[in-house]
């Protein structure tokens, strides 16, 4: 019974020691285990695989994965940081710029300024184009002049009062339509996503005149083409008393742990201890610095319940963001499948 | 000595390796343009196969975007086989979770309505 429950714990368990983490990697691969079939069985997974969404809000989703493996939780987590595509602007074509900000590092920052394009209505743009057409590129124009205010007050030092466009803001772009583009995109509202990004300051007499061309690429590529703030995850928490602590131990051991986990019952008139909520814990791996509560507390992770938290930066809703993550994996196997198809193989 | 197998044309995505005299139970599949996203996924899902003696994949050097995938069967059945069946699964894996995390946003916003009201 012992070692049955051992071997469960190795399986599905991810244990924090004091200095080391145990059972870190899969090991439930047919033949490993006498006893267990661990031959992939899609019914299998289907029935135990869930996912539960926690919180939804404009730009946030924290959803739990359960059932799934590391690789592929992984895997997925590395589509949404890197490969599925946003617009960005690519090319700046400098007019004038008569700004103290550098031409270079004005279109460093032009670039990084997140694009509100739904990039599933574009294409790639091929390689060597160096013009671009309607249906892979989205020209910006940005083009202010920072004046003198004729009636601000003689003594005033205020730059808001004393200069016209001091500030150049991401709302001082403006959508220029290619070719059809006006007809393809109706309704389209093209922008930078947010409109208070401070782009640069001018003075009077200085003027920025910049043509941006937009195209689509991926986070691998550059990390402005990356859709997400960030995409995370971490693993559940499983805190297991392994025998009942009371009293001043009971008071300690909640100290121990984020506010949430241990709650503190009232039993038969002794403070008793009681793990509440072990998802709420960060694991500061407090409770190994006493001695006499160290030997009486499991930490361990389960192995295959992922909390995802996926944090747009506006461009797409989070929701369609690991929607397409999903659907370009696919896309990676479909593409191997249709070359082994192709390619007699002896 | 070693057999390459490619496809015809540009730019394949997929090369084969293997070494004469082993009639297709062992193969080094080189995957182009691909990393731990797809190795690592798809060494999970082969593995998960009993037929499968062995299973692993690197990347050669991080300068190029290549991995080396290797396959060994136990037995006569060609290496192919468990691959292309690891690709299959991990597609019926996505299309799953793809499913189940849809319609998990749409309950949930379903419900937010209901508490809403």
């Amino acid at each position: 019974m012992a070692a049955r429950r051992s071997t469960d714990e190795m399986r599905d368990r991810v244990v924090l020691g004091e200095f080391g983490v145990r059972n870190v990697h899969t090991t439930d691969f047919p033949g490993n285990y006498p006893g267990y079939d661990d031959a992939w069985d899609q019914r299998r997974f289907e029935e135990a695989f869930r996912v539960d969404v926690i919180r939804e809000e404009e730009d946030t989703l924290e959803f739990d994965m359960v059932g799934i493996d590391a690789a592929i939780a992984n895997a997925f987590r590395r589509i949404l940081l890197a490969e599925v595509p946003t617009m960005a602007v690519e090319k700046v074509f400098v007019y004038n710029n008569t700004s103290i900000v550098q031409d270079e590092i004005l279109a460093h920052r032009l670039g990084l300024i997140p694009i509100r394009a739904d990039p599933r209505l574009f294409e790639y743009r091929n390689q060597g184009d160096q013009e671009g057409t309607e249906i892979d590129t989205l020209q910006f124009q940005l083009k202010i002049k920072c004046k003198r205010n004729p009636q601000a007050a003689k003594e005033s030092s205020d730059p808001d009062e004393l200069y016209f466009n001091h500030k150049v803001y991401s709302k001082h772009m403006t959508w220029v339509p290619l070719g059809n583009q006006t007809d393809l995109f109706p309704d389209a509202d093209f922008r930078p996503v947010h409109d208070d990004i401070l782009i640069a300051l001018l003075r009077p007499g200085q003027e920025i005149d910049v043509l941006m061309h937009c195209v689509k690429g991926i986070g691998k590529d550059h990390a402005k083409f990356s859709p997400v703030a960030t995409a995370s995850y971490r693993l559940l928490p499983d805190i297991t008393l392994l025998q009942p602590i009371e009293d001043e131990a009971a008071e300690t051991l909640q100290k121990c742990f984020s506010p949430g986990v241990i709650e503190i019952q009232n039993v038969n008139g002794k403070k008793v201890a009681r793990v509440a909520n072990a998802r709420l814990d960060t694991f500061s791996r407090e409770v190994f610095r006493h001695e006499g509560l160290k030997n009486l507390v499991r930490l361990a992770r389960v192995r295959n319940h992922y909390i995802f938290t996926v944090e747009s930066t506006g461009i797409l809703p989070p929701d369609v963001l690991v929607s397409e993550a999903i659907k370009i994996l696919m896309g990676k196997c479909q593409r191997f499948l249709n070359e082994l198809d192709s390619v007699p193989m002896e | 000595m070693a057999g390459t197998g490619s496809g015809a044309g540009t730019g394949t995505a997929l090369e084969t390796v293997q070494a004469d005299g082993t009639e297709g139970s062992c193969v080094t599949f080189v995957l182009h343009d691909e990393d731990h996203t797809l190795g690592n996924s798809l060494r999970y899902m082969v593995m998960k196969n009993p037929d499968v003696e062995f299973c692993g994949y690197c990347i050669t050097h991080p300068s190029e975007s290549k991995i080396n995938f290797r396959i060994q069967t136990r037995g006569a059945l060609p290496a192919v086989e468990p691959f292309r069946k690891g690709l299959n699964d991990l597609m019926g894996v996505c299309q799953h979770v793809l499913n189940t995390f849809e319609r998990s946003v749409k309950e949930f916003r379903a419900q937010k309505e209901e508490e809403m009201q």
